[in-house]
Parts: C-alpha cells; sequence; structure tokens
C-alpha cells in the first residue's frame, strides 16, 4: 500500500468510518480508513483537520497508535456545532481529512531520560499515541510515569487502557480526581499533587503535558519546583486552528504559528507567552 | 476503630520533622502518639472538637462532606507523608470535615491542645509550627483553587463553533 497524500494542503480527502466508540458521555473516538486505501503516517502529537461534510472543519489530534498506520483514530469531545455533528456520525459515514499537521512529541529525544506524561482530562487523547510509542520502546528509557486527572471517576478516559498500563510492571500510572463520592477508592485532588509523588530523578527526566491550559501551566510550575529543566518540559497548546499549514494566522501565538510551529512546544521556547492571558 | 500504639523511632522518619530543631522536636515528640486507623473508620467528625493533628505514615485518608440522602462527597485524599488537620490551629477549633480511612493507615497523632498551649507560651516555638503549616495550608488552598475551576468541565468555547 502506499501513503495517503493530498497534493492539495487545503483538500479533504475522504474517509470512511469504521467503527465509533462512545468513550464518555461526551467524547467518543473515531476509527477511520482512507477511501482510496493507502496508509496514514503520523508523528504523536500531530492532528488532522477534521470536516463533516456541509457543517465544518475542526483540529483534532490523533489519538492511535502511531506503529498501526492502517487505522486513523482521533477522539473528540463535543464542544461545539462541528463536534457534535460529528459525534452523530455512524459507521459507514464519510469524513474529511486533512493532515497530518504541526509538530510530535519529542519521544526519541528522550531516550535515556525518565519519561513523565502528564494529562488532564481529554488531554490523554493526544498524549496516547507517546504513550504507545513509549511502551513500544520501553527499554530505552528510564522509569516511565503516566499522570492522569479528571474530572471524576466517571470521566476518566481510556480507562480500561490506563487499567492495562497499571498492570504492567514498568510503568507506574497514578489516576487522581477532582471530586469523587464515598464509592471511589483511589484519589481526590488535582493532577499537580501527582507530580510531587511521582518518583522520578528530575536532572534525567522528560515531561510530556496535555490537558486545559490552566491546569498545564500548574503542572510545569510543579516540574520546575521538582528541578525538572525547561527545555525538558512539552506541552500541547490549543490554538484556533483554521488553515493548518501556516498560512492564514488564525492560530498565532506571539511569533508562532500553532498549526505550524505546534502544537507541541518545548516550555522554554514559550515560557514567556504562556502567562499572557491577551494571546 | 482508632487504636493506639506505642511511639517508636518513626516520629523521626516524617518529613514534617525534617530540618527541625531540637527543641521544638523534643515538645512535638512530647504530644505524639502512634495510631492506625482501620478502612472505613473515621479519624475524625465534622463538628468535633480538633483536639489532634496528623502525619501519615502509610495508607490514605479521605476528607470528606456529608449531605442528607446522598452519598459523601471526597473533597480530597490525603496520603503518606501528608498532614491531615489545621482546624486546631483557628478558633472554634472543631473539625470542618470528616477524614475516614480508605484503607488501613498509620499515623502520628499530635495532641494539639497540648501545642497550643506551648505556643501561646513560646513564640519561637509558635513560629517554627506556623511556618511548617502555612505552606501546606497554602498548597492545599491552591489546589482547592484549580478544583473549584472545575477544569476538565465543558470548555468556555462550549455551544460555539468548534
Amino acid at each position: 500500500m502506499t501513503a495517503i497524500l493530498s497534493s492539495d494542503p487545503m483538500l479533504p480527502l475522504p474517509f470512511r468510518i469504521e467503527r465509533v466508540k462512545r468513550e464518555l458521555s461526551d467524547t467518543f473516538t473515531l476509527e477511520l480508513r482512507p477511501e482510496a486505501g493507502g496508509r496514514f503516517a503520523f508523528a504523536p502529537g500531530q492532528f488532522n483537520m477534521l470536516y463533516v461534510f456541509g457543517v465544518g472543519e475542526v483540529p483534532i489530534s490523533i489519538s492511535g497508535d502511531p506503529a498501526d498506520d492502517s487505522v486513523l483514530v482521533h477522539t473528540i469531545r463535543s464542544v461545539g456545532t462541528v463536534t457534535r455533528a460529528m459525534g452523530e456520525l455512524e459507521a459507514g459515514n464519510a469524513i474529511g481529512v486533512r493532515g497530518p499537521y504541526g509538530t510530535g512529541w519529542p519521544v526519541e529525544s528522550a531516550f535515556g531520560d525518565d519519561l513523565v506524561i502528564i494529562a488532564g482530562g481529554v488531554g490523554l487523547a493526544p498524549l496516547r499515541p507517546a504513550i504507545y510509542q513509549a511502551l513500544a520502546q520501553r527499554e530505552k528509557f528510564g522509569k516511565v510515569l503516566i499522570l492522569y486527572g479528571a474530572r471524576t471517576p466517571e470521566d476518566i478516559l481510556f480507562k480500561k487502557e490506563l487499567e492495562k498500563w497499571r498492570g504492567r510492571f514498568d510503568v507506574d500510572v497514578l489516576v487522581t480526581v477532582d471530586r469523587a463520592t464515598g464509592r471511589w477508592g483511589g484519589t481526590v485532588g488535582v493532577v499537580t499533587n501527582l507530580i510531587n509523588r511521582g518518583g522520578f530523578d528530575h536532572m534525567h527526566t522528560t515531561a510530556l503535558v496535555c490537558g486545559p491550559e490552566v491546569m498545564m501551566r500548574y503542572a510545569v510550575q510543579a516540574l520546575e519546583k521538582r528541578g525538572v529543566a525547561t527545555d525538558k518540559i512539552h506541552l500541547s497548546v490549543e490554538r484556533n486552528m483554521k488553515c493548518g499549514v501556516g498560512t492564514c494566522g488564525h492560530c498565532q501565538w506571539g511569533p508562532h504559528v500553532t498549526c505550524r510551529d505546534g502544537p507541541v512546544f518545548r516550555y522554554r521556547d514559550v515560557a514567556a507567552l504562556v502567562p499572557i492571558w491577551e494571546l | 476503630m482508632v487504636r493506639t500504639e506505642g511511639l517508636g523511632r518513626v516520629i523521626d522518619e516524617h518529613p514534617f520533622f525534617q530540618g527541625i530543631d531540637g527543641k521544638l522536636r523534643a515538645v512535638l515528640a512530647g504530644c505524639a502518639t502512634n495510631q492506625r486507623v482501620e478502612a472505613g473508620d473515621y479519624l475524625f467528625r465534622q463538628g468535633a472538637p480538633a483536639e489532634h493533628f496528623y502525619l501519615l505514615r502509610r495508607g490514605k485518608i479521605a476528607i470528606e462532606i456529608h449531605a442528607p440522602a446522598r452519598p459523601p462527597i471526597i473533597v480530597e485524599t490525603v496520603v503518606e507523608d501528608d498532614i491531615v488537620g489545621w482546624s486546631w490551629l483557628v478558633p472554634p477549633y472543631r473539625w470542618a470535615f470528616d477524614a475516614r480511612a480508605m484503607e488501613l493507615t498509620r499515623l502520628i497523632a499530635l495532641d494539639a491542645v497540648c501545642l497550643r498551649r506551648k505556643m501561646e507560651e513560646d513564640a519561637e516555638l509558635g513560629f517554627e509550627v506556623m511556618r511548617r503549616f502555612v505552606p501546606v495550608i497554602a498548597h492545599r488552598l491552591d489546589s482547592t483553587r484549580l478544583q473549584v475551576l472545575d477544569l476538565y468541565g465543558p470548555p468556555p468555547g462550549a455551544g460555539g463553533r468548534a
């Protein structure tokens, strides 16, 4: 099979929805295959522009396994007109895809380090490809920690996979929720608290962080407090991506165009921008 | 059931005591007992006099609020090396929440009535204790503020174009 590439970066290619999986009350996963056949290679952290025909187009991170380029996987939260329409699609329906775009998680640059993956809410979806990639080469890292925070126990994304990863003897998985009832036996509190508890060597740690921006700010603070270098902390930043190829300027973030220079940024490169709420 | 055991060397191993000067260590050690709480038992209940504070050595405590006709809401869990309780520092010295052991929990209980009296008599001692408690309280306040923000709830743009 050959790789899928469009000669026009603004032209969506038709994909067929092979499977729809309901993850949470407002979150679902689509498994897509190109109608023309072929492979779809991507780097963990990259995104596609997904087009619901007749409704609109939105940027969505890829949440599948980069080692499996036969199927394209996206996990989507219904938050507006396009994603709600996307949530009503069924297996067999068509959807338009442009991409993959943007920068990826520097998983291979982290070889030799402890790898700390910090996710909040649906932010686990863009990190899942990096987790797959890291676990496929587990021996190349020191410790691997997955720290995940959700709203409630009912809002834990990829619960079965978190349990599976926790069941391995070479990965530490810590999960916390912001609130729970007495039936929950796990941890309650913010995800940043887990950073203080996770055992990792701050001198040799690469951290990948994805979630709401406020959560990421506090996660970075906690990582810096633990002594992790700012050039070893990476964030996935969401902005108003439109073209996906860095020409329209909708997603400009200071000197950066998020769809081209991001969405994954090294924290050191954007540290001055993060606290500026006007940007 | 809360059971009291003899105080061992464990008191020296808790991070709260690290770097502490000899005088405060002696005072705190004199106010301390080693305790165990079985899973499901309450360490303290809301409204009861706050006569101790606790250093967790092992286990997990749920800080809870009870409301009628619904399960208790866990607002925070506290795990080993954490501190439980600062209501003993603030009049009227009554617990503001329930504290329930989620699993077998071992902790050091410090007699807060005794400690309050000694802090009143010795400002230096009082400052040392407060200096150690304020960062804990500030951290809990920061965490609570983040939880109140409901960061993982529907984003501000929900209902928009996306």
